[in-house]
């Protein structure tokens, strides 16, 4: 517009640097794109992180701010050397990761086996199954806590009825059933995941490598050994991959229905952490802890995806 | 006979798993809404009741109206549509960004998306609560609503991406070429297209805000800025627990998120398979 005027400009074409302007703009839009999403995931999820390392190597209570000092390494000395719950703690989140994401995944394919086939309503009955996807971790517990309830609890009166035990049972009181019991209640909510990511990729499979197999005579449990299974390797992979790093971090369960107890029974590392983070003020400690655990899932995670040949197999 | 072995057979290898695996995910549901119907005696009565004989809503008035469930409600609606809000935009830009534009560092930004996804969230806790502290902001919603956002980008960004990419260049271009600027373009050309997307990228966005716990308890230690979760488990740990207002407010909790989970799960079966295979 201005460009009228500009009798003494050295280059012929006017138009050519009005292009060449709006192509060095052009170059920038991008940045300006993804810089608010860069500005607020570096500020408040890696800076976070990063602090946790910085708060490991202190004493920091927030309830004693003036004992605040530098610790070097005690904590971690602390950890490994003194910390009767760590080493108890962190066999239970084996435990925990373990049966939830195999129970899980098994089930899980299961269902999204079922829910591959063709039957009537089939849409309706997959919404159905999935809804325990959208309940949040505090919501499945008040339902279980209910039903586990010693005084007015289902399961006790179904069990009972059955004759499969004659007085009511606090499980969630009890050393021998807390743990169990919130492992069922936390796959109860996990199965969605694996169906719906499994049938997903069900889906993807073509219909011709079943005719091939149906062909040579291959029965059904035959093709799912050699056609379905790697056909979902990946998958299988990657999701237990994520659900491990979920379900090693999911407190939501344990923190409602047992608190991590009795007797810590119920305590994993994550509880422990959530644990001292919530109910105590030595953030020094808390952090070390973070820190530690933060180094056993990234190792888990570099080890099971070296040992499962993802990358190399990956498309 | 042969057929009569293929009925038993689906009876037996499809109709029976199914039915254990649906009464399985549903009864939970169901108990907690039958507990939510009856009166305070009669949760404690024995026998039990499988369904309530005098079904009442006293216990949903209850939970609304004394409990603060109408407080916490609306605290939870307030953190989730504002993080939805930003989390849309934001992750349209930068999935934008990602899908039209060749850039240096696209590489290293995709890597970051990346990492975030695993990054324990058990480990913020500590960190963003001395964060929050600092800039004053505990108990505020905006604490919240600056976290989730943070935490559901990386994801969505990606989600969006996909989502443009499918949407044909050639028609912004159009757009451009009829004198359209590049912001008028995304506004009326590539939006209302993208706008399934955009749904299902909200509805998970909404629930996740709706169902976390942990980030929320730890920032917020006022009960008039209780989100729904946090609401519960306060509820839960009181020592006499109010059984029947519990049920209800669960049952209250669970409305929206169950309503909008109907309505975009086919798109979260499209939506992972694309997710998890690239």
């Amino acid at each position: 517009m201005h460009v009228q005027g500009d009798v003494d400009l050295p280059v012929k074409n006017p138009s050519k640097t009005k292009k060449m302007k709006k192509r060095k703009m052009e170059k920038w839009i991008p940045y300006l794109f993804i810089l608010p999403s860069f500005l607020i995931i570096v500020s408040f999820l890696f800076y976070p992180i990063g602090t946790v390392f910085y708060y490991s190597l202190q004493y920091y209570d927030i309830s004693a701010p003036y004992y605040n000092k530098f610790a070097g390494l005690d904590h971690f000395k602390r950890i490994f050397t003194e910390d009767d719950l760590f080493l108890p703690s962190l066999f239970n989140s084996f435990k925990w990761v373990v049966s939830q994401v195999g129970l899980q995944l098994i089930l899980g394919m299961i269902l999204a086996l079922l829910l591959n086939q063709t039957f009537k309503f089939r849409g309706f009955v997959r919404a159905v199954a999935f809804i325990p996807w959208a309940i949040s971790g505090v919501l499945a517990s008040v339902m279980w806590s209910l039903m586990y309830n010693e005084h007015m609890g289902v399961i006790n009166d179904l069990l009972m009825r059955m004759g499969i035990i004659s007085t009511p049972q606090a499980w969630l009181s009890d050393t021998t059933t807390a743990f169990i019991g919130v492992v069922i209640a936390e796959v109860w909510r996990g199965i969605p995941f694996f169906a719906i990511t499994l049938l997903a990729a069900l889906q993807s499979i073509p219909e011709e490598l079943y005719e091939a197999a149906r062909v040579d005579g291959a029965g059904r449990w035959k093709s799912y050994i050699h056609i379905t299974l790697p056909q979902l390797k990946n998958t299988i992979v990657l999701t237990t991959l994520l659900r491990t790093i979920w379900e090693f971090n999911n407190v939501d369960l344990l923190f409602n229905l047992t608190g991590g107890g009795p007797a810590h029974s119920t305590t994993t590392l994550t509880m422990y952490i959530a644990e001292q983070a919530v109910h105590g003020s030595n953030f020094g400690y808390g952090s070390a802890l973070t820190v530690v655990t933060f180094g056993i899932l990234f190792l888990f995670a570099i080890i099971y995806l070296k040992a499962s040949r993802f990358e190399r197999e990956g498309d | 006979m042969q057929n009569s072995k293929k009925n038993k057979d689906k009876i037996l290898f499809f109709y029976l798993p199914l039915t254990l695996m649906i009464s399985f995910t549903v009864f939970p549901i169901y108990w907690t809404l039958m507990t939510a119907l009856k009166s305070e005696g009669d949760i404690l009565k024995r026998p039990l009741e499988y369904v309530p004989l005098a079904p009442t809503l006293e216990n949903f008035v209850m939970a609304w109206n004394n409990v603060g469930f109408a407080t916490y409600f609306k605290n939870s609606l307030i953190v989730g549509v504002s993080t939805v809000l930003i989390v849309v935009v934001l992750s349209t830009l930068s999935g934008y960004a990602l899908s039209r534009y060749k850039f240096k560092g696209k590489r290293s930004f995709l890597l970051m998306l990346l990492c975030t996804q695993f990054i324990p969230r058990s480990m913020m806790i500590i960190p963003l609560f001395v964060i929050f502290k600092n800039l004053g902001l505990i108990s505020n919603p905006l604490s919240l609503i600056i976290t989730y956002a943070a935490i559901e980008i990386p994801f969505t960004t990606v989600l969006m991406n996909g989502f443009i990419s499918n949407v044909p260049r050639e028609l912004e271009e159009a757009a451009m070429m009829d004198g359209c600027n590049r912001l008028q373009a995304i506004r009326f050309v590539v939006f209302p297209l993208l706008l399934p997307g955009i749904v299902a990228t909200a509805v998970f966005t909404f629930i996740y805000t709706w169902n976390e716990f942990l980030i929320a308890l730890m920032l917020t230690n006022q009960q008039s800025k209780f989100t729904l979760p946090v609401g519960l488990s306060y509820m839960m740990g009181e020592f006499n627990v109010n059984y029947g207002a519990l049920a209800a407010g669960s049952i209250i909790a669970l409305i929206p998120a169950v309503i909008l989970f109907s309505y975009a799960q086919k798109h979260l079966v499209n939506g992972m398979g694309g997710a998890v295979k690239g």
